[in-house]
C-alpha cells in the first residue's frame, strides 16, 4: 500500500518507457533520450524524457540567451568587469530602461538601448515558449489550458514593459532587469503612484494571489489525505464517485457546509490562478495611464479608511507656509528611541 | 534516504542557518508605538545598540566658563575677524574648545603657524573661520532645525579634523562609457542608500545643485493622470535621498511619514517638518560654505602639510560636503540631543555670517 502522508512519494513504479502517443507525420520524430532517474521519482515521474525541442523550443531558448547574455555582460561592464564584484554585487546589479528624456525613442545602446533590445529578445523567447506549449497540447489531443494560463503571466509581462511604458510615452517607467532593483522599482513605482494598497485591481491580485495558495493547500490536503481510499484517482471519480470521494466531500460540507466537487476543484484552482495576473495586470495599466494617486482615489471614493479627528500630529506643508512667517517650535518632539539613560519616552497620539 | 540527499540537505540547511545568522537582525527588537493604532507608525530598534549609541555619543568634559572680562579679542590680537567681540579670556576658551573638538591630536599648530599666530598662512586656518561662520549660521538662521539645542564643531567634527561621515560626487560607473552607461546612478551595493539599490549619490541633485535642487517632491496631488509629473525614475532618487536620511538617523519612514500616504502633511508626524527645514539647511551649508572652499580644499587634496593625510576631496575633485548623517551619525539627534552650546555662548559671538540669506523654501 503506497503512503501518501510522507513528504516524497514513497512508491516508484518502473514500468516500461512510455513515449507517447502516435504522432502524424508532420511531427518530427521524438528523441528517445529517455531514463529513469530515482531522484526525480522521489517528487514526480521517476521517467526522464523524451523532450521534445522543436524548432520554437529552440528559438526560444536563443532569444532568452541573447537576452540573458545581454544583461549579464551590461551587469558585469557596471562592476567595471570584475568578476569578483559581479558575483558579490549579483543582487543589486540590473539592466536599467532608457531615462524619461528618451521618451519611446531608441536611446543609445549604452543608455538604455540595450534594455529595449533584451527585451525584444526576451518577449519574443517566451512568446515561442507559449506557442510551443500551445503545440504540444494540440499535438497530444489536450486542451489548451497550460497555454492559456501561462498567457495569463504574460499579460502582467507585456503590461509592466511594453503596454503600460508605450501608453505612458516613456521607456523609463517599465522595470529594469535586476534582483533587488525590480524590488526598489516595485516600491519607489507604489510610492510614486499613491500606495497601490488603494489600487482595487491590486488587492484582487492579491486575493487570487493568497486565494490559490489557500486552494492548492485544501485540495492537495484533502487528495492526500483520501489516498488509503484511492482518493488520488481524481478523474475517475469525477463521475463515478468513490468512498474516497464521498467522505472528502463529506468533509468539507462538515467542515464549512459546501463542497467543491473532484471536476470543479481544479477549475477554481485554475481561474484563481489565471486571475491573479490577470487582474494584476489590470491594476498596474491604470496606474499612471488613468489614476495618479491611488490614495487619493481611494478617498475620493470612499474607499480609504479615515481617522479621527487628532489622530496626527503633523503640521500643514511648509511649502506652503510664507517663507517669512516667523517659525514657531512645535511642542518637543517625542524621542524616538529611548536613550540609556531615559528608557521609555513615549510620544505622539498613541491610542 | 540516500547519502547524497543526506549530505544535500545538511549543505542546504547550513547555507539556510549561515544566510540567517549573518543576515538578520540578532533579538530582540523592540518596537515604540508612535502614531495612531493599526497604521504601523512606530520605531523599531535594538536595546543592544543603546550602550553603543551611548557610547558614541559622550560629549567632551565642558572647559570652565570665563567671564567677559578684560579687553576684546578683536583690540589685542591682529587679524581676528569673526570672534574680535570675545573677550580675550573668552576668546582662548574658544580655541581651547575648537582644538579639543577638531584637531586633539594635532594641537594649535594644526590651523596657527606658532612664529605668527594671526597669520593665515595655513589653510586651515581659514577654513576654520569660514566654519565658525557656518556654525552661526546654523544656530542663527536654522532653528526651525536645530531649535535651541543647536551645533558647535563637535556635532560633526567629535575629535576628528575631518567630520567621519561626509560625501563627495559619485560617478562609478561612468555615466557616459561602457555598456552600461545608462545604469543611472544606480545599482550598486551603495551604503549612502542603506545598501539597496537605489541612486548612489542622491546628495548631489537634491543637497548640492545650486539655486534649483532637483524636486524631492514626486507624489501627485490629484488623483486623476493627466499633467505632466515626474515618474517611477525621478522617484527612486527621492527614496534614495529618504534611505539616507532614515539610515543616518536610526529610524524609519514612520519616523516622520505615515506610511499609507507618504505624501500627505496632515498625516504626518512634526519631526517630518523638522527634516524638511533640515534639508533645506543642508543645502544652504554645501552652497554657502562647503563650495565656496572648493579651490582652498583642491589645493591641499590631503589636508595640512603636517599630516595627517585626510582626503578633503572626492574622486571628482569637489569637497567633501554635509548631509544628515554629519551630524545625525546614527541617532535620531545629535549627540542624543545633549546641547553644547548652552555651555559655549562665545559661538554665538559671529554677527557676520559672510553668506546671502538662507533660501527657506
Amino acid at each position: 500500500m503506497p503512503e501518501y502522508q510522507n513528504i516524497f512519494t514513497r512508491l516508484q513504479v518502473r514500468g516500461p518507457i512510455y513515449s507517447g502517443v502516435p504522432l502524424s507525420a508532420e511531427h518530427n520524430t521524438r528523441q528517445a533520450r529517455t531514463g529513469i532517474n530515482h531522484l526525480f521519482g522521489m517528487l514526480g515521474d521517476a521517467q526522464v524524457g523524451p523532450i521534445y525541442l522543436g524548432m520554437t523550443g529552440l528559438l526560444s531558448i536563443i532569444c532568452g540567451f541573447i537576452a540573458f547574455e545581454i544583461i549579464g555582460l551590461v551587469m558585469l561592464d557596471s562592476v567595471g568587469w570584475s568578476l569578483s564584484q559581479f558575483i558579490r554585487q549579483l543582487p543589486w546589479l540590473a539592466l536599467e530602461p532608457p531615462s524619461p528624456a528618451y521618451g519611446l525613442r531608441f536611446p543609445p545602446l549604452n543608455e538604455g538601448g540595450w534594455w529595449i533590445v533584451a527585451g525584444f529578445f526576451l518577449s519574443l523567447s517566451v512568446v515561442l515558449w507559449w506557442v510551443r506549449t500551445y503545440r504540444r497540447a494540440r499535438a497530444l489531443g489536450m486542451g489548451t489550458h497550460v497555454a492559456w494560463a501561462f498567457a495569463a503571466a504574460l499579460w502582467l509581462y507585456f503590461v509592466l514593459g511594453f503596454i503600460r511604458p508605450v501608453l505612458m510615452g516613456s521607456w523609463s517607467e517599465a522595470v529594469p532587469f535586476g534582483i533587488f532593483p525590480h524590488l526598489d522599482w516595485t516600491a519607489a513605482f507604489s510610492i510614486r503612484y499613491g500606495n497601490l494598497f488603494y489600487n482595487p485591481f491590486h488587492a484582487l491580485s492579491i486575493v487570487f494571489l493568497y486565494g490559490s495558495t489557500l486552494l492548492f493547500a485544501m485540495h492537495g490536503a484533502t487528495i492526500l489525505a483520501l489516498g488509503r481510499f484511492g482518493g488520488e484517482r481524481e478523474i475517475e471519480l469525477v463521475l463515478d464517485r468513490g468512498t474516497a470521494a464521498e467522505r472528502g466531500a463529506l468533509f468539507w460540507r462538515w467542515c464549512m457546509g459546501f463542497n467543491a466537487t473532484f471536476e470543479s476543484i481544479h477549475r477554481w484552482a485554475w481561474w484563481f490562478a489565471v486571475l491573479c495576473p490577470l487582474t494584476g495586470g489590470i491594476g498596474i495599466l491604470l496606474t499612471g495611464t488613468v489614476v495618479d494617486n491611488w490614495y487619493l482615489w481611494a478617498v475620493e471614493h470612499n474607499f480609504a479608511p479615515q481617522y479621527p479627528a487628532g489622530s496626527f500630529s503633523g503640521l500643514p506643508d511648509p511649502a506652503t507656509l510664507p517663507p517669512a512667517e516667523p517659525f514657531t517650535a512645535p511642542s518637543v518632539a517625542p524621542a524616538l528611541v529611548p536613550t540609556p539613560t531615559a528608557p521609555t519616552p513615549l510620544g505622539g497620539a498613541v491610542q | 534516504m540516500s547519502l547524497v540527499i543526506k549530505a544535500a540537505a545538511a549543505a542546504a540547511a547550513l547555507l539556510a542557518g549561515g544566510a540567517l545568522l549573518t543576515t538578520f537582525e540578532a533579538p530582540p527588537v523592540e518596537t515604540v508605538q508612535l502614531g495612531f493604532r493599526g497604521l504601523a507608525m512606530e520605531q523599531v530598534y535594538n536595546p543592544r545598540f543603546l550602550a553603543r549609541d551611548e557610547a558614541a555619543n559622550i560629549v567632551p568634559a565642558v572647559i570652565p566658563k570665563v567671564g567677559a572680562a578684560g579687553p576684546k579679542a578683536g583690540a589685542i590680537y591682529r587679524n581676528v575677524q569673526v570672534l574680535g567681540e570675545l573677550s580675550v579670556t573668552e576668546f582662548a576658551r574658544t580655541m581651547a574648545a575648537l582644538t579639543t573638538w577638531v584637531a586633539p591630536a594635532q594641537g594649535c599648530n594644526y590651523c596657527h603657524n606658532p612664529e605668527n599666530m594671526a597669520s593665515d598662512e595655513v589653510y586651515t586656518k581659514v577654513v576654520s573661520r569660514r566654519m565658525l561662520q557656518m556654525v552661526a549660521r546654523i544656530n542663527a538662521e536654522w532653528k526651525p532645525h536645530v531649535q535651541e539645542t543647536g551645533v558647535t564643531c563637535y556635532t560633526c567634527h567629535r575629535g576628528n579634523p575631518v567630520p567621519a561621515a561626509a560625501w563627495s560626487q559619485i560617478t562609478t560607473p561612468p555615466r557616459t562609457a561602457g555598456l552600461s552607461g545608462g545604469t543611472a546612478g544606480q545599482n550598486l551595493a551603495s551604503p549612502a542608500v542603506g545598501l539597496s539599490s537605489l541612486p548612489y549619490d542622491p546628495f548631489t541633485p537634491f543637497l548640492a545643485q545650486g539655486e534649483t535642487p532637483a524636486n524631492i517632491r514626486v507624489v501627485a496631488r490629484d488623483h486623476l493622470a493627466g499633467r505632466p509629473n515626474p515618474g517611477t525614475k525621478e522617484t527612486e532618487w527621492t527614496y534614495g535621498l529618504m534611505i539616507h536620511m532614515s539610515t543616518s538617523l536610526g529610524v524609519n519612514c514612520t519616523a516622520c511619514h505615515n506610511s499609507r500616504a507618504f505624501s500627505r502633511w496632515e498625516q504626518s508626524t512634526p519631526q517630518r517638518t523638522n527634516a524638511w527645514h533640515g534639508i533645506r539647511m543642508v543645502r544652504d551649508l554645501n552652497l554657502n560654505y562647503i563650495t565656496p572652499l572648493a579651490p582652498i580644499f583642491a589645493a591641499h587634496p590631503n589636508g595640512p602639510a603636517s599630516g595627517p593625510v585626510s582626503a578633503r576631496v572626492g574622486p571628482e575633485g569637489d569637497p567633501l560636503k554635509v548631509n544628515c548623517s554629519t551630524c545625525h551619525q546614527g541617532v535620531n539627534k545629535p549627540l542624543l540631543g545633549v546641547s553644547m552650546l548652552r555651555d559655549y555662548p562665545e559661538l554665538n559671538a559671529v554677527r557676520d555670517q559672510g553668506a546671502p540669506p538662507p533660501i527657506r523654501q
